[in-house]
């Protein structure tokens, strides 16, 4: 009934090649953004800012990052938690090196950095393909983490290897450090995370996303019609790697404040963040948001749920919560094969045709 | 919709107002997980020292406690949202139970003005009190931990170590690099000879550490080792003969779980303690009478004595009585999170009250100040005795050399206030 | 020759049998691999559920305890019998029988002819599932797993090898438990080689590896052949979880294996059981040799987990499909 095309007419090539074509899904975007923009920061606390919205955003453009690599050019990518490190620790050397330069500047600076990095770990990719990359990404996670814990300059010879964020500001308002308001937390990753996913839904439609799908797809064949498979998969590589390190100096400068590189970085972290891309749905900008969201929000509402709402012993409602998640993703799998932006997209088929189904 | 449906029932829950006229201690434990062989004992003593107040004398001052639990696993993000999930609700002091956690609560802990006590973990530093105001380490940190395991090869050396060879097998992280600073320091005092052998997480593969130190022949082994590295060092230890008693772990390498799996072989290993062991106190007595007997164990209840389980209990009792202490200078039975800080400050702990708490000898007595957060850093040596299946200590709570830890202490702490803009407290 | 030369062979030597243990981990995961092109993220948390599920049974524990007390407000924990080894291991083996029928009952069967991306992903969850469920059955503590099997340092080898380097050699040091792990690899191998080649089950195995289409349209029932590769490979996980578990004790980190076998699967090829076992050995030889003669002295140490996916990598860049692997033919 309301969502439909009929009367909605386009007039010229811009209007029909919009990302939302159809003007429900428009205005419901705008409503998203006007509510995450102007409505959210005015009622977030601690606890919103810090156990669910900001860990969500920060996954949100790690999840883009590694759905480009995977999704949008078919470069299976277990580094993740490496990449993120990359961006971590240079987001802190920056910070510590050059105080008086913006902490955004420097979260850039720290995205471009593991870009490079990225594109060096990515070389192998022109060799070896499929699960056999996975090796090239994994050696670049392991080898890491064992860097930044091994080489004391990384974290300013402090005694314990863990780096602090110090306290930096965006126009007079902290963003980092301990007095830091919740809905400044959570600003920084909404404008961070609103760059990255226009950013990504529109390269991935220009010309070096259907270079990278090209190559997805059949890489001999895209060769063929002249696509470059050096610099497809090694864009892919920066720009993944790009947003994953930006997600990376967010974690640590704006989520944690602190971290240790083997914990917050390890191979669970490259896990965590591949889960979300493909429960989301590959190649899809709204899946990374859908994957991220389930895997950081189910937990929290899990644990809310079990233990503050039925009194369950932590244990207990704990060890439920991953039969719960695990049930869950199977349960997902059969309905819908193609993780969550698919069940939307079939929701959407069925919904613009409700209620007259023929 | 999913996010919406989440949305709902959070808020739901977050509308549940927090009980009034409680003391609220919550505890970040890890029941699951890579270390939950570690967490469930230390949760549990956590817990039934608290539940033990409330059926015996009615709570703390009149006041019942309550121990919110909340699960970690070891996390640091879960560590956030446990923390963030607590706070409003009341919380008197945090015992994070994870270096990682600890490091990002410290400045979070200081903003909010709640109190946090990392008992033998977290950050070594934080034992100044003029630069960390809301963190205490009392009654020992790890830098006291390394000089206890050296002052007890002095003893047994009869005083002299020069050109020993002291191996250090460690965990390739934060926790596991804490010692080697004060090591080397006191090698160099003392003229023994250190290597460091790596091991990286988790650490079920030490083979090329052990075969080193068959090779280098070391005369004493120490250990900075959690979770499983812990168990498969001490197999390899029994693999390659090294004599058990010149093996020597940290308070975290030294619990029933880590000696178990190796059997009889482990017989003889020794680990560094700031509390004793065993449950052969009469606190335990009140423990059987009120918590096991009524059912009111926490967790599964087959803990109670071992090591971590005491370590708990400790912690809670460290608390408790830190607790009363605010009671007396605030005037208040209902404390909030400042005067419990304020207590923690002026904490003193005696032989005397010991006893009448039940836990003679338990621990070392000592007494916090403004500038010292980090207790009298004294310990004991613990050994295993694998035929009777226990922990004895084999020797008094001795002091550790101050004068080798002192100035690293005052270092790091300094570079943090730098780093931070912190000035640090005037404490006269 | 010098000790220090001899040294280096001890370390070589040990490489050999710490790959040994690693080609086990593998083994499940190229089993599954083959017949089914599922990449089985989940082999390292059945390693942890066989070597649970067997302490469990050995020493008569209830299973659920901690979940039957905490709603029914009673304290069980033993049943009180204790069941010898070879029963409780021929016990466990039935139970994850059980448990590849009801993976296909439940997961594989709904999941026919999907991309292996989306069935990594369903073993993604199943790993998930398997974690909590294994952890609420038999509680999350460390326990002692103790099948006999003796270890530490092999005396005989260590007194018939001393006199090689003078006074600084103290002979090969060699553990029991890699001794006998190498064996029972050995045997697992040549018992899964003869079964696949010399039975009718093992011949549809390779039917069905080779091409699931023309396997079915010979008769093959895919759903029969997945059962029995799941059993296969959940006995693998058991033999797996006991080598390891006899070191470290059966905990949560016995899953964490599943890394160390990954390089070994990349560099061995996904589909080759030799592969797996030449792999092993390789991984294992290099990380140890490495970490010797350059890890330790130069490098601060630690360097086994990264040096073992370099290894990987380089043997990759030369050998895209990994040593043992099918040649991959590439059309248009």
């Amino acid at each position: 009934m309301l969502y439909r095309e009929a009367g909605d007419f386009k007039t010229s090539y811009a209007e029909d090649n919009q990302t939302f074509p159809i003007k429900f899904d428009r205005y419901a975007y705008y409503l998203l953004l006007v509510a995450a923009f102007g409505v959210v920061p005015f009622f977030i606390n601690d606890y919103w800012a810090n156990a669910v919205l900001v860990p969500f955003l920060i996954y949100a453009i790690a999840t883009i990052g590694l759905n480009i690599l995977i999704g949008y050019c078919g470069q299976l990518s277990l580094g993740t938690g490496g990449f993120m490190a990359v961006g971590a620790f240079a987001s802190y050397k920056l910070m510590t090196a050059f105080p008086e330069v913006s902490i955004i500047v420097h979260i850039l600076l720290a995205g471009g950095i593991t870009a490079l990095v990225g594109m060096a770990f990515g070389l192998p990719s022109l060799r070896i393909k499929g699960f056999y990359l996975a090796v090239a990404t994994l050696a670049a996670q392991f080898f890491l983490v064992w860097l930044f814990n091994r080489v004391p300059w990384f974290y300013n010879y402090s005694a314990s290897g863990q780096i602090s964020a110090p306290e930096r500001s965006v126009f007079g308002i902290n963003v980092t450090g301990p007095n830091v308001d919740a809905w400044a937390q959570y600003m920084v990753c909404l404008v961070f995370v609103f760059a990255s996913a226009w950013l990504a839904r529109n390269l991935t439609r220009g010309t070096m996303g259907r270079s990278w799908m090209a190559i997805r797809d059949m890489d001999i064949a895209a060769e063929i019609i002249g696509v470059n498979p050096l610099k497809a998969k090694l864009t892919a590589f920066a720009v993944s790697s790009f947003f994953i390190g930006i997600a990376g100096a967010l974690l640590f400068t704006v989520y944690l404040g602190a971290a240790e590189v083997g914990e917050a970085f390890g191979i669970q972290k490259s896990f965590l963040v591949l889960f979300m891309v493909i429960i989301g749905g590959l190649g899809s900008i709204f899946g990374s948001f859908a994957g991220a969201a389930f895997m950081v929000l189910l937990p929290v509402l899990l644990k809310n749920v079990l233990v503050g709402g039925m009194n369950w012993p932590t244990d207990v409602a704990a060890h439920f919560q991953f039969v719960i998640v695990g049930a869950l993703i199977i349960a997902f799998l059969i309905l819908e094969p193609h993780g969550l932006a698919q069940l939307w997209r079939v929701a959407k088929e069925k919904l613009r045709l409700w209620p007259f189904p023929h | 919709m999913k996010l919406k449906l989440a949305t709902l029932a959070l808020s739901a829950l977050m509308a549940a107002a927090p009980a009034m006229a409680e003391l609220v201690y919550p505890s970040l434990s890890y029941r699951t997980g890579p270390y939950a062989a570690g967490g469930i004992p230390f949760a549990d003593g956590y817990a039934d020292y608290f539940t033990l107040l409330n059926e015996r004398d009615g709570g703390i001052g009149g006041v019942k406690a309550k121990v919110l639990e909340c699960e970690t696993g070891y996390s640091t993000e879960k560590g956030v949202e446990c923390y963030e999930s607590t706070k409003g609700e009341g919380a008197l002091v945090y015992q994070p139970l994870s270096t990682g956690i600890t490091y990002q609560l410290i400045p979070k802990v200081t903003a909010d003005g709640i109190p946090m006590h990392t008992m033998g973990y977290g950050r070594t530093s934080a034992a100044n009190g003029k630069v960390f105001s809301n963190v205490f380490n009392y009654p020992a940190n790890y830098w006291n931990g390394a000089s206890l395991a050296i002052n007890h090869l002095l003893d047994i050396n009869g005083g002299d170590i020069k050109g020993k060879k002291v191996a250090l097998v460690y965990h390739n992280s934060a926790y596991g690099k804490e010692p080697i600073r004060t090591l080397e320091e006191l090698a160099k005092k003392h003229g023994f000879e250190l290597s460091l052998l790596a091991v990286d997480h988790p650490g079920q593969e030490q083979k090329s550490q052990w075969l080193q130190i068959r090779r280098e022949k070391p005369d004493y082994v120490l250990m900075w080792g959690w979770g499983v590295m812990n168990q498969v060092a001490i197999q390899e230890a029994v693999n390659i003969r090294f004599p058990m008693e010149n093996f020597i772990g940290i308070w975290w390498s030294g619990s029933e779980n880590d000696v178990l799996p190796a059997g009889d072989a482990a017989n003889g290993y020794k680990a560094v303690t700031f509390h004793n062991v065993g449950n052969d106190f009469p606190v335990f007595d009140d423990i059987q009478k009120y918590v096991v007997d009524t059912g009111k164990a926490a967790g599964a209840g087959d803990q109670i004595g071992t090591v971590l389980y005491n370590r708990g209990l400790y912690a809670a009792m460290l608390a408790a009585e830190a607790t009363r202490k605010a009671q007396e200078l605030s005037g208040n039975a209902q404390i909030t999170a400042a005067d419990m800080r304020n207590g923690m400050e002026a904490l003193e702990i005696t032989e005397e009250r010991m006893t009448e708490l039940g836990m003679p000898g338990f621990g070392p007595s000592f007494k916090v100040s403004c500038a010292n957060h980090g207790g009298p850093g004294t310990g004991a040596i613990q050994q295993w005795d694998a035929a009777a299946k226990e922990w004895k200590l084999i020797s008094d709570f001795g002091p550790s050399d101050m004068e080798v830890i002192q100035p690293l202490i005052d270092e790091d702490s300094m570079a943090y206030a730098k780093e931070n803009n912190i000035t640090p407290r005037d404490c006269n | 020759m010098s000790a220090e030369f001899y040294y280096g062979v001890e370390v070589f030597l040990n490489g050999l049998m710490a790959g040994v243990m690693y080609s086990l981990v593998a083994l499940g995961f190229v089993l599954i691999f083959k017949a089914s092109g599922i990449f089985n993220y989940a082999q390292g948390v059945m390693a942890l559920f066989a070597a649970m599920t067997l302490v469990g049974l050995q020493t008569g524990q209830v299973p659920f305890s901690h979940l039957i007390n905490a709603t029914f407000g009673v304290h069980i924990t033993h049943f009180g019998w204790e069941l010898p080894a070879l029963v409780a291991i021929f016990l466990t083996v039935l139970v994850m029988i059980l448990f590849a029928f009801l993976v296909e009952r439940l997961v594989l069967k709904h999941l026919v002819n999907q991309e292996p991306i989306i069935l990594f992903m369903a073993t993604i969850g199943l790993a998930y599932f398997m974690e909590g469920f294994g952890d609420l059955m038999w509680g999350s503590d460390i326990k002692k797993l103790d099948v006999g099997i003796p270890q530490g340092g092999n005396v005989w080898v260590e007194n018939h090898t001393a006199f090689l380097g003078g006074d600084d050699f103290y002979g090969f040091y060699l553990d029991t438990l890699d001794i006998i792990a190498a064996l029972v690899a050995i045997v697992l191998v040549t018992v899964l080689v003869l079964f696949s080649q010399y039975t009718k089950t093992g011949r549809a195995l390779r039917a069905v590896a080779d091409d699931h289409q023309a396997a079915l349209s010979v008769g093959i029932s895919l759903r029969t052949i997945w059962v029995i590769v799941w059993s296969i490979a959940g006995f693998v996980a058991l033999v797996a979880g006991i080598m390891w578990g006899s070191k470290s004790g059966v905990q949560f980190s016995l899953s964490l294996i599943a890394l160390k076998a990954l390089p070994v699967l990349m560099l061995g090829g996904f589909t080759s059981i030799p592969g797996a076992i030449v792999g092993g050995l390789i991984i294992g030889v290099g990380e140890k040799m490495f970490d010797f003669l350059i890890g330790s002295p130069y490098l601060g140490g630690a360097t086994e987990n990264w040096f073992a996916y370099v290894l990987a990598l380089l043997f990759l860049v030369f050998r895209p499909q990994g040593l043992f692997g099918e040649k991959i033919i590439e059309r248009v």
